[in-house]
């Protein structure tokens, strides 16, 4: 492949002003970019052998529940719509991942696309992540309605993303948004976590405080 | 905003949804056997109900899927909605 | 410095300790924090704020809260904000600001804060924070329910900051609920609109009363949108007025209002009052002002027999006039005597008194405040008893509860918003864990009277200064000329006398206005009811409404992979929806139309590249896929071999063109479509639809890849030259690599998908690559071509290069009127296949017209570049109008190639017109051209296979 050739994700300019947010709110909210991990769309009918197919190639099933992930084995199956999913791995699989996929479906009808590079995925993270995100995104994610476990796709400010609760204890996010609003929203949630970087903030008697 | 139930996904803001007009205007089988007049009404006649009223929408910025909802038109509630290819449920 | 001669010497919610120094109209003032701005200027005597707007009467502050008529007020300092009551401006360090006649200024500078929005959601959210919704707030918040409590004041009380005695619990509930896990207390939060599905949007200032002292990296105001499954609304009353002679003049306020500045602010709003009275309530206030030491000199109470209020004023030693009304005022411009008659049965009897007074409160009832519930699509009934119009049946979730719905005790206001608390909360899904909060609170054992309901008191010369509305300067006069003139309807007589249209949207004038229709027509108020609430409830500025979306973040901007690439090599770029492309790429000194006829020479002479990636691109799989795109398409893709791509288009069931692009085939069952820039999702979106609604049994899925593939055109004779050097594996002469074939390669070590298309009719290629390496692929092929003089391009070349060429842009040379056989591409539309999707349309006798527009070239006479959209016309002098017109312009450019200018245009017949000799009316001028057909650059396609 390509691995000699130097590379550039969507949001590698920004690592130091996601750096700087992280630093400035004391944690308060953390912003990364998680890149070039391996991002593969599947398309098939869940009831058929297909879906069955894919659980043992993969070890883990495509969910069917609307807007719920499921984990195992280093990947993760969000589920998009009732055909649709994406399987999320390791940086530098997609090749691999696509093939065991596109082997696993065989003659059934499927559709297995690598989309790895459509989407890039930030991390939005830390005890006020929520609030962060609750700028910009509609969805309820109060721990009860948005919970571990819970994908959903929505809009965040005005761009279309994919939205997933980490497993790990303590909030935080992943979001999954199309390459060329990226940078866009690099900067809509740069300019949002202003809020928690700013001294004192919660001295001052503002809602910010709750 | 409208907090339209996508029979996928749940209740979502109305801003995440794309209208797709009224529901159960099926593509003809055979569009040249149609006249003029017929294939014209099929294009571009729709009812305009003040009440109930059977529409697609399209849960665009989510699943992706269209599903079809009977809305008021008077009060824009929302009294079912259904999967494309169910019945349209009867409103008392 | 002025001192603060009103300012009472203890008592108010008022830091003394904190003075602040403000200016109002170029004076400079000092007044407290805890102040608002009205209240400070009380204190310093000044009443009067500005004039009206229509008839230049002097006016005053009227009322301490959102519902002010007349002391509107634009801040200077810090920061401009035109149109706030000065009710509602609380004070702080260093204010500057000065009334206005009715009309703001709109500041000049850009507004250097911040704005932010912010979604929240609820079991119940509880508007208003006086002691039914305090009640209501820890009712609901105690079962565990998610609870949200919106006021628009500093600090929870409602109606109680304004009376005497605070209870210690209205201070203690907020507390509890800002400790509460799942409570939010929104303070200085203003609840403005109530919309479908319980969806409320709320202004929060957050730093306004702070000044310059407001940290810039927080938000100065916040727009909630709150989706609730409860509502309680506790918004309480708002007191009215009542219709008399010279009811505008300064000194006079509502009776409420006076009460709030002596309490709460420690300021006496005058020294000698009277007091106008409809019912009890005025004499909480003529009480209180008399136990601040203000002088009332009477109780003017329109009521014969008024009850044990009365009583209690008597005691106190106040003149109770039972049976009386005022009648007029005087005083320039404040009022300084007020007169008094008796009042039998809507007449005026007995000798007139005069009270010298520099302060008259009125009470002429209360009014609940119905206006969130009306936005909710709740019906309002009038309660004769109230003299109101108080809520009644709504649709959506929401329960009302204390003085909004006509409980105006207190012991029924804590006991009315305790059990809608509970049981919204109940509602909910809910229960009351803990015992209810206490809700008795001391009743009074006084014996009150009904109130009277007096809208209007008679002349005694005319109703002209018997003012309704005041911000609007509506007179009983006005209303009676309206109601002679045949209006009935109260919506007709709003909009005739501009009646409640004002910035205050008739809060303290609506149900006045009403009442005096009522009068005028001899109808009941019942049967005129209200006129419509409309959101917002007070005015909320565009900048909070636009929050974060402004600046470079106004509206989404897409880049692709090479942005920064363009960025550094000079590109002026240009939008093509959301996205931001490379329009041309200037060199030193160049003008547009300079560097555009450079890259067009190096794309027609040598090779040219352009980024190209934002196509749209979507894959479609499946056994099915074929049969599906010769469905979509007009022309068929199912013959397509693997291996090599055919052009496409799309047209709309009414046969209008709705897209095109290329059509790859990947595999037996798998293509890759492309799409225009503007139209990915739309095409996607219209792809899904047919599947899913019309066609589910076909074995097909679409997935976007648009972001997937960065896309490189590689243009021009020479351009094979430089894919070569790169692409060593890759056989490039034409019989080996056929136009509209496609293959898999490294380029420049980089996994790629090279297609023959061209866009411009020269030897072309599309280099598709991860867009991770398409920096390096560009890099490559940048330095690869430097011997050869690759010139990077941008869309402006790319137009003139395949305008040259005839081929339309979907959305630039279509409108969605235009089918392809108008665009000359019947080729295009397959006439074996059964259906596609437009066919039947195109069988249309409209669409076989002969005289539909049609697109042709343009050749202009000397060399004029004509404007876009301009129109065509058949004669060189314009005929009368309307002048027939033969069509228009949808696409100009100047060709370095035709070493000339020319046009696309569509054209009525334009086919048969080819050779015709047409006009183009451009200012004062009509610019002769000549119609040819499209294809004005190798129309015999030589250059094609370089």
């Amino acid at each position: 492949m390509a691995e000699h050739i130097a590379r550039h994700s969507p949001l590698g300019g920004f690592a130091a002003r996601f750096a700087a947010a992280t630093r400035g709110s004391g944690g308060a909210v953390r912003l990364a970019e998680l890149p070039y991990p391996a991002q593969i769309n599947v398309r098939l009918d869940p009831k058929g052998p297909a879906a069955d197919a894919v659980r043992l190639a993969l070890g883990i099933a495509l969910p069917v529940e609307p807007n719920t992930a499921v984990r195992g084995g280093g990947l993760a199956a969000l589920w998009l719509g009732p055909d649709e999913w994406l399987v999320v791995g390791p940086a530098g699989t997609a090749g691999d991942l696509e093939s065991r996929l596109r082997g696993a479906v065989g003659a059934y009808h499927a559709a297995v696309t690598d989309v790895s590079a459509q989407r890039s995925t930030l991390l939005v993270s830390g005890p006020r992540s929520r609030d962060l995100l609750s700028h910009g995104i509609a969805l309820d994610l109060h721990p009860r309605s948005f919970g571990a476990g819970r994908c959903a796709q929505t809009m965040l400010a005005r761009a279309q993303v994919i939205l997933t609760a980490r497993d790990e204890r303590g909030p935080g996010f992943w979001v999954l948004v199309r390459s060329s609003f990226a940078g866009y929203l690099a900067q809509w949630l740069l300019d949002a976590s202003s809020e928690y970087t700013a001294p004192g903030y919660a001295a001052q008697g503002c809602s910010a405080s709750q | 905003m409208l907090l339209i139930p996508c029979p996928w996904c749940g209740p979502r803001d109305e801003a995440e949804f794309g209208y797709g007009g009224q529901a159960h205007v099926p593509y003809p089988e055979d569009p040249t056997a149609l006249t003029d007049e017929e294939w014209a009404r099929y294009l571009f006649f729709r009812n305009n109900p003040k009440g109930p009223h059977p529409e697609r929408w399209c849960h665009a910025a989510g699943c992706r899927r269209w599903f079809n909802a009977v809305r008021n038109t008077a009060t824009n509630e929302i009294l079912a909605v259904y999967r494309v290819g169910e019945p349209r449920p009867v409103i008392v | 410095m002025t001192p603060q001669p009103f300012r009472l010497p203890d008592g108010g919610r008022i830091s003394r300790g904190a003075p602040l120094a403000f200016r109002f109209d170029g004076v400079a003032y000092q007044g407290y924090r805890g102040d608002t701005l009205a209240s400070a200027l009380l204190a310093a005597g000044v009443h009067q704020t500005s004039t009206s707007v229509r008839l230049g009467r002097p006016r005053g502050i009227f009322t301490a809260g959102v519902e002010e008529p007349n002391a509107i007020v634009q801040i200077e300092a810090p920061f401009p904000e035109p149109m706030l009551p000065a009710t509602t401006v609380e004070l702080y360090d260093g204010l500057v600001a000065g009334g206005l006649p009715g009309q703001g200024r709109l500041a000049t500078e850009p507004d250097p804060a911040r704005y932010d929005a912010r979604y929240a959601h609820c079991d119940v959210l509880v508007v208003g924070a006086g002691p039914a919704g305090l009640a209501a707030a820890a009712a609901a918040a105690r079962t565990g329910a998610r609870v949200i409590l919106a006021d628009d004041q500093p600090e929870p009380g409602g109606s109680l900051l304004g009376t005497a005695e605070i209870p210690d619990w209205a201070a203690e509930t907020g507390s509890e609920l800002d400790a509460a896990s799942e409570a939010r207390v929104l303070r200085r939060t203003m609840v403005f609109g109530y919309y479908d599905d319980n969806y409320l949007l709320a202004a929060e200032r957050r730093t306004n009363h702070l000044g310059s002292q407001a940290p810039s990296r927080l938000s100065r105001e916040r727009i909630w949108h709150i989706r609730a499954r409860q509502v309680v609304l506790a918004t309480g009353a708002h007191e009215r007025s009542v219709a008399f002679a010279g009811n505008d003049r300064p000194g006079v306020m509502l009776a409420a209002a006076a009460r709030t500045y002596v309490n709460r602010y420690a300021v006496a709003p005058g020294r000698r009052a009277v007091v106008f009275t409809t019912g009890d309530s005025a004499y909480c206030a003529a009480l209180d002002l008399a136990a601040a030491g203000v002088d009332v000199a009477a109780v003017v109470d329109a009521r014969p027999e008024p009850g044990g209020a009365a009583e209690r004023a008597a005691r106190a030693g106040i003149e109770v006039l039972a049976g009386h009304a005022v009648t007029g005022t005087s005083g320039e411009p404040r009022v300084a005597s007020v007169a008094v008659r008796a009042l039998c049965a809507a007449e005026l009897t007995g000798p007139a008194r005069e009270f010298a007074a520099d302060l008259l409160l009125v009470s002429g009832g209360w009014n609940p405040v119905a206006h969130l519930f009306s936005q909710a699509g709740g019906q309002l009934r009038y309660d004769a008893g109230l003299g109101a119009f108080v809520p009644d049946g709504c649709r959506q979730a929401v329960r009302v509860a204390g003085a909004a719905r006509g409980v105006f005790d207190l012991p029924g206001c804590l006991a009315d918003g305790a059990e809608a608390g509970r049981r919204a909360a109940e509602d909910a899904g809910f229960t009351a864990a803990r015992p209810l909060p206490p809700t008795s609170a001391a009743g009074s054992a006084e014996r009150s009277a009904p109130s009277a309901h007096l809208w209007v008191v008679p002349g005694p010369d005319g109703f002209g200064t018997h003012f309704v509305d005041l911000q609007r300067d509506v007179t009983v006069a006005d209303l009676a000329r309206a109601t002679g003139a045949g209006l009935r309807s109260v919506e007709h007589l709003k909009r005739y006398t501009t009646a409640g249209t004002a910035h205050d949207q008739g809060k303290t004038s609506g149900v006045l206005t009403s009442g005096v229709i009522a009068q005028l027509l001899g109808v009941e108020v019942a049967e005129l009811g209200t006129t419509t609430f409309r959101p917002p409830y007070t005015p909320v500025s565009f900048a909070a409404l636009a929050g974060r979306n402004r600046g470079v973040l106004h509206d989404p901007v897409r880049v692709t992979a090479l942005h920064d690439w363009h960025l550094a090599h000079g590109a002026r770029f240009e939008n093509v929806g959301q996205w931001h492309r490379p329009w041309y790429y200037p060199r030193d000194g160049e003008d547009m139309a300079a560097a555009v006829a450079r890259e067009c020479r190096a794309a027609r002479e040598g090779v040219a590249f352009m980024d190209a990636s934002t196509l749209g691109k979507i894959d479609v799989q499946g056994p099915d896929a074929g049969d599906f795109l010769d469905r979509l398409y007009t022309n068929m893709i199912s013959t397509l071999r693997v291996g090599m791509i055919r052009y496409g288009v799309m047209c709309r069931a009414d046969g209008m063109v709705f897209d095109d692009g290329t059509v790859i085939r990947l595999a037996e069952d798998r293509f890759l479509l492309t799409t225009t820039t503007g139209n990915a999702a739309a095409v996607l979106d219209w792809m899904e639809e047919w599947l899913q609604t019309e066609w589910p049994d076909l074995r097909a899925h679409c997935t976007s890849v648009t972001e997937q593939w960065a896309t490189v055109a590689l243009v021009g004779p020479r351009s094979r030259e430089v894919l070569a050097g790169l692409a060593p594996q890759l056989a490039v002469d034409a019989c080996s690599f056929p136009f509209m074939a496609w293959r898999e390669t490294a380029v420049a070590g980089i996994p790629a998908r090279v297609c023959r298309i061209s866009f411009s009719g020269e030897l072309a290629y599309e280099i598709n690559v991860l867009p991770w390496y398409a920096t390096a692929l560009w890099e490559a092929l940048y330095e690869a071509g430097r011997p050869l003089g690759i010139t990077p391009y941008g869309t402006e070349t790319m137009h003139v290069l395949r305008a040259e060429k005839g081929y339309p842009i979907v959305g630039q040379d279509t409108d969605g009127t235009v089918t392809p056989q108008d665009l000359g591409m019947g080729w295009v539309v397959s006439k074996k296949k059964r259906d596609f999707i437009g066919k039947r349309s195109h069988l249309r006798a409209d669409t076989g017209r002969a005289d539909r527009k049609q697109l042709v070239a343009l050749l202009p006479q000397d060399d004029v570049l004509l404007p876009e959209g301009a129109q065509l016309v058949a004669g060189d002098r314009l005929a009368d109008p309307p002048v027939p017109m033969l069509g228009h312009i949808t696409s100009s450019y100047r060709s370095v190639a035709l070493g000339r200018t020319f046009a696309l245009a569509l054209v009525r017949s334009g086919r048969e017109r080819v050779g015709e000799r047409l006009y183009v009316p451009v200012g004062e001028e009509l610019i002769p051209v000549t119609v040819t057909g499209p294809v004005l650059y190798d129309p015999e396609g030589a250059r094609r296979d370089g």
